[in-house]
């Protein structure tokens, strides 16, 4: 269980506190106005910002001080997921070992990888040889090479139009649930909270509300949301 | 992640404290020595003859800068891209080279006083006061090309597009657009080639001497090496510091010296005036092709019957100055990278600028002054030219440290930018970071920089002189004795050797770079 505990941001005037938990293999859609610290809060639970007070735990070890590198959770960012002058391979070697000194298992490993997210035989282009859905698939590859119990998307398929991003997902959530990790997904667009997520956090005036039911919440919106969809 | 920054702070302090101890240090060790306050007659006469050479050469150098870069900049002709590259040749040339070159140009027998004896005119003297400036308009020209070609380019596209469709006359078109650029970039070409002049040895070394045509720097090389005078060359060191950095302080708001970098080929041909201005730019041209190419091919034609007949001892002095030149790119570029990527990794702070303002501190600095504070420091306890081959290496690395940061920093910054928090979300320590990300992307500055750094150091003839017994010598300092005995023949050959080798060790560092770049 990944656990926010009375965890507060502040930076200069902007200030965010969260108090809640997710539950392993959960999928946690964050949706709000930009600038309302969507981005923050999963910087800061990769590592990336600290916390002003409060506390973040994962299974109960408090996860304060710990390098990101060795948190319990791998990321995906808005863009630059992939090393342009490494091969494919070889980002997705990163995964498994960070000197990119590979034992032959490791390297069938990250060709599974490859064949698993239907990259198979492209392990030794550079990321510019590839899409822009491919380059998040060799993403999404690695981070089900270093199958993290937790996964952060800060919307890396958003540059991609509608049909190729619902195809992401499906095959995020696939990942997902081969390596049974929790997924939190920043995204402004309340389509992709309704295909992925059971649960949605809702960021907005300095608080990252605690997860609800996707479909409840878009029933029955609260006015901050209302405010930010632009329904009456 | 913490222990691998405070690890690198800690680096780039130390590599801070060193640069200080080298610049301010060697000034402050200097100071200390000099015996008296008092200038001689002689050294007022360095002194004013140093800021007049300094003041002609750039003053001279921005003028004629000026319609040269016009005229690359608005015609197409066949060439023009080699033209401006070659424009960044000066730069890695070799001192000794170039005042060779110009020697058979403009020297006694050369061609120019041939066709001045012909039409009945006076011979024009290469030494003294005149030559001095020569070699620096010949040296600091192209720099200042290269900067006003880049004021061009920073010219938005648009307002020369407005400027067109508003049907500018030439005389518009210079007042509107071509005067305000010169306005923001001449002062600080201007500046910057005074300082470098300041502090120009080797120039003054072949061409000037005697009481009335003597640098500050050669003051202080003689008053050490013949007179052996220390109280006195630590008084000329000491005003030559205050001297470089007074003038440093004075134009720092707009002395920018780096007039290099690549992209001066912009494809929009904005204005292109026909009739007498088009004859103007062609003699613009052609003039200052002339004027950078015949020294070069002079070099060539006379050096290369020399090259079968060197004497015994250039081969090893090569072999010295390769050593040299690698082992100061290996320092300057070690110790650029440690200050470059220990900025790029915090925000501009108190530390972050403290850094910046240190690795910019050499380019106030002299090499003679560094020298002498060397000299002192090592004089008691060993014999200078025992240590001259080190010293040399770490003065070179010292005095192109500017340029390699300058070059790396905006590079590291983005990497940092770009990759930081990906290379920490995968968990990779300092030396994947260094092996996998930092080597990888800034490859091509690295390669650029190493070369810049090799080249310079390879032609350094400053405080190799001062510390080089009869041994020893590397091979700036063999063409210059040879030149000083009048062995020209051999000393051109030396002299075509040294400026291939210079050019080599430059582009193999750039190819190198280069190739392991990509994406």
């Amino acid at each position: 269980m990944l656990t926010l505990d009375a965890l507060t941001i502040r930076q200069g005037d902007f200030s965010l506190t969260a108090d809640w938990s997710v539950a392993p293999a959960e999928r946690v859609a964050i949706i709000g106005p930009s600038g309302g610290g969507k981005s923050t809060l999963l910087m800061t639970i990769a590592g990336f910002i600290p916390l002003t007070s409060g506390r973040l735990l994962w299974q109960g070890r408090d996860l304060v001080g710990v390098p990101p590198g060795q948190r319990p959770v791998s990321m995906l960012f808005q863009d630059q997921n992939l090393f342009p002058h490494l091969t494919v391979a070889q980002n997705l070697g990163l995964g498994l070992s960070s000197d990119l000194r590979l034992t032959s298992v490791q390297v069938d490993q990250v060709e599974s990888a490859l064949r698993r997210v239907g990259l198979e035989g492209m392990g030794e282009r550079k990321p510019s040889e590839l899409s822009g859905g491919q380059q998040g698939r060799a993403a999404l590859a690695r981070a089900l090479l270093r199958a993290r119990p937790v996964l952060l998307l800060d919307e890396p398929f958003a540059a991609l139009g509608p049909a190729l991003k619902a195809e992401m997902l499906d095959l995020v959530a696939e990942v997902a649930s081969e390596t049974g990790a929790a997924v939190l997904m920043v995204t402004h667009d309340p389509a992709d909270a309704r295909r992925f997520a059971d649960k949605t956090v809702l960021v907005a005036d300095g608080v990252a509300q605690a997860p609800q039911p996707t479909a409840a919440l878009f029933a029955e919106p609260p006015q901050a949301l209302r405010d930010y969809l632009g329904t009456a | 992640m913490a222990d691998r920054a405070v690890a690198l702070r800690i680096a780039a302090l130390g590599v801070a404290l060193l640069l200080a101890a080298l610049t301010l240090g060697s000034a402050i060790i200097v100071a200390a020595r000099a015996t008296s306050w008092t200038l001689g007659p002689a050294d007022g006469a360095a002194l004013r003859f140093t800021l007049l050479q300094a003041a002609l050469s750039a003053g001279l150098s921005a003028l004629l800068a000026v319609p040269v870069a016009r005229a690359l900049m608005r015609r197409r002709f066949l060439g023009r891209g080699v033209l401006i590259r070659l424009m960044a040749a000066p730069f890695v040339l070799p001192v000794v080279v170039a005042v060779l070159g110009l020697l058979a140009v403009f020297g006694r027998a050369g061609p120019v006083n041939g066709a001045l004896a012909a039409l009945g005119l006076p011979a024009l003297s290469i030494f003294g006061l005149h030559g001095v400036v020569l070699a620096h308009v010949f040296l600091n020209l192209p720099l200042a090309v290269r900067i006003i070609l880049m004021g061009w380019q920073a010219i938005p596209a648009e307002r020369l597009r407005l400027a067109q469709s508003l049907g500018f006359s030439d005389r518009a078109m210079f007042r509107h657009i071509e005067l305000p650029m010169l306005r923001a970039v001449l002062p600080g070409a201007g500046a910057v080639i005074f300082l470098l002049c300041l502090t120009s040895f080797a120039v003054a070394l072949t061409l000037g001497g005697g009481p009335k045509s003597s640098t500050l720097e050669l003051a202080i090389f003689q008053a050490l090496r013949f007179d052996f005078d220390l109280g006195r060359a630590a008084l000329l060191a000491a005003l030559q510091f205050a001297l470089c950095a007074a003038v440093t302080v004075a134009t720092a708001r707009v002395a920018s010296p780096f007039g290099f970098g690549a992209g001066l080929d912009r494809a929009v041909l904005p204005f292109a005036p026909r009739g007498w201005r088009a004859a103007l730019d062609a003699v613009a041209i052609a003039a200052a092709a002339l004027l950078l190419l015949a020294p070069l091919l002079a070099v060539v034609v006379r050096g290369v019957p020399g090259l079968l007949d060197l004497p015994s001892g250039v081969w090893p002095a090569a072999l010295r100055s390769v050593l040299v030149a690698l082992a100061s790119a290996a320092l300057a570029v070690a110790a650029a990278l440690v200050l470059a990527l220990a900025l790029a990794a915090v925000p501009l702070g108190r530390f972050g600028r403290g850094i910046e303002m240190v690795a910019m501190l050499p380019l106030a600095a002299s090499g003679l002054v560094m020298g002498v504070g060397l000299f002192l420091v090592i004089h008691p306890v060993a014999r200078p030219e025992s240590l001259a081959l080190p010293v040399t290496v770490l003065v070179n690395a010292t005095l192109s440290l500017p340029y390699l940061f300058r070059l790396l920093l905006p590079q590291a910054r983005q990497v940092v930018a770009d990759y930081g928090r990906l290379s920490a979300s995968l968990g990779m320590g300092a030396r994947a970071r260094l092996r996998w990300v930092i080597l990888p992307r800034l490859s091509r500055p690295l390669g650029y920089g190493a070369g810049l750094a090799a080249a310079l150091s390879m032609g350094d003839l400053g405080v190799i002189a001062l510390f080089a017994g009869d041994q020893g010598a590397t091979l700036p300092l063999m063409v210059q004795r040879l030149m000083g005995a009048y062995r020209m023949e051999q000393a051109a050959g030396a002299a075509l050797l040294l400026v291939s080798l210079s050019f080599g060790v430059f582009w193999l560092f750039d190819r190198i770079g280069d190739r392991n770049a990509d994406a």
